[in-house]
């Protein structure tokens, strides 16, 4: 189970991202528990954790905030590939950026990507997700953490 | 180093190839950097590619992502600077503890940017490895 502070190197690694690739902060907020399959939306990008702590962190976002972030990015293709390209990253980046704080032990695999698919998060019993609301211009997405 | 000059004096471009597995990275590295006597020879989307890529078109230097699928950064750089010694090696990762840098640093890279980074950053790293 996430403990509150380990929370806050997602959350903080999570703002640190759209601030520093998209130049325009996002405001999270407040975390919440959930049991069962949260929610997703357009593409997920997904990481699988191993070592000293086991799970799995999501990131899923609309189409269209994706659109918009690329457009920040300088990037000019908008292709689905891009948009699973950019699940990809923004999820391996804010995990990878978490071993900041959990050390090398904290490993992350390659991103994976689910576009419209509802992701089957592995979970022991009375496993719960943390769930980070995320909101940047007019958009909502997700950061999906779940870990023991 | 900013370039090097050929036996008549006049300047060479140094070769840059970029390793991500991102395409996305790959695109915005190449269009991000700022350098007129850097020029990108190849990219390459895993450790294996790099190899390949690497062996056609002699860079003088290589950004490198670390979390790739079938090879990753790490056991790349170890064997391009076997094949290469002088080359210089920029690794660009999302991984941000401090014993992955000094790993990447032991098996011969030059310098670290973590991802994410703005072109500003990029650019200072760059130079910095160029000098």
């Amino acid at each position: 189970m996430l403990r509150e502070e380990e929370l806050k190197t997602f959350v903080e690694g999570t703002t640190n991202y759209f601030e520093v690739a998209a130049q325009q902060p996002a405001t999270i907020g407040s975390p919440y528990l959930m049991e069962g399959a949260p929610a997703v939306h357009d593409y997920t990008g997904m990481i699988t954790i191993s070592g000293k702590r086991e799970g799995v962190v999501y990131f899923t976002a609309p189409r269209a905030m994706l659109t918009v972030l690329l457009m920040k990015m300088q990037e000019n293709d908008f292709s689905h590939e891009t948009m699973r390209d950019l699940v990809g990253e923004v999820a391996n980046t804010i995990s990878g950026n978490a071993r900041r704080d959990f050390g090398r032990d904290f490993v992350i695999s390659v991103p994976s990507v689910l576009a419209g698919e509802k992701p089957d998060i592995p979970r022991k019993p009375g496993q719960r997700s943390f769930i980070i609301p995320i909101n940047w211009r007019s958009h909502s997405a997700k950061l999906i953490v779940s870990l023991t | 180093m900013a370039a090097q000059r050929n036996g008549a004096g006049s300047r060479r471009s140094l070769k840059l190839l970029i390793v991500d597995d991102s395409n996305i990275m790959r695109r915005r590295i190449e269009r991000s950097q700022q350098f007129e006597d850097l020029e990108v020879v190849g990219t390459a989307g895993n450790g294996i590619e790099a190899l390949e890529m690497f062996n056609k078109t002699d860079p003088d230097m290589v950004t490198m992502d670390l979390t790739m699928p079938q090879m990753d950064g790490i056991e790349c750089i170890s064997k391009l600077v076997q094949l290469k010694p002088a080359v210089r090696i920029l690794v660009i990762s999302a991984l941000a503890d401090k014993a992955t840098a000094v790993e990447a640093m032991e098996r011969g890279a030059n310098g670290f940017l973590n991802k994410p980074f703005t072109d500003r950053q990029l650019n200072e790293a760059i130079a910095e490895l160029m000098s």
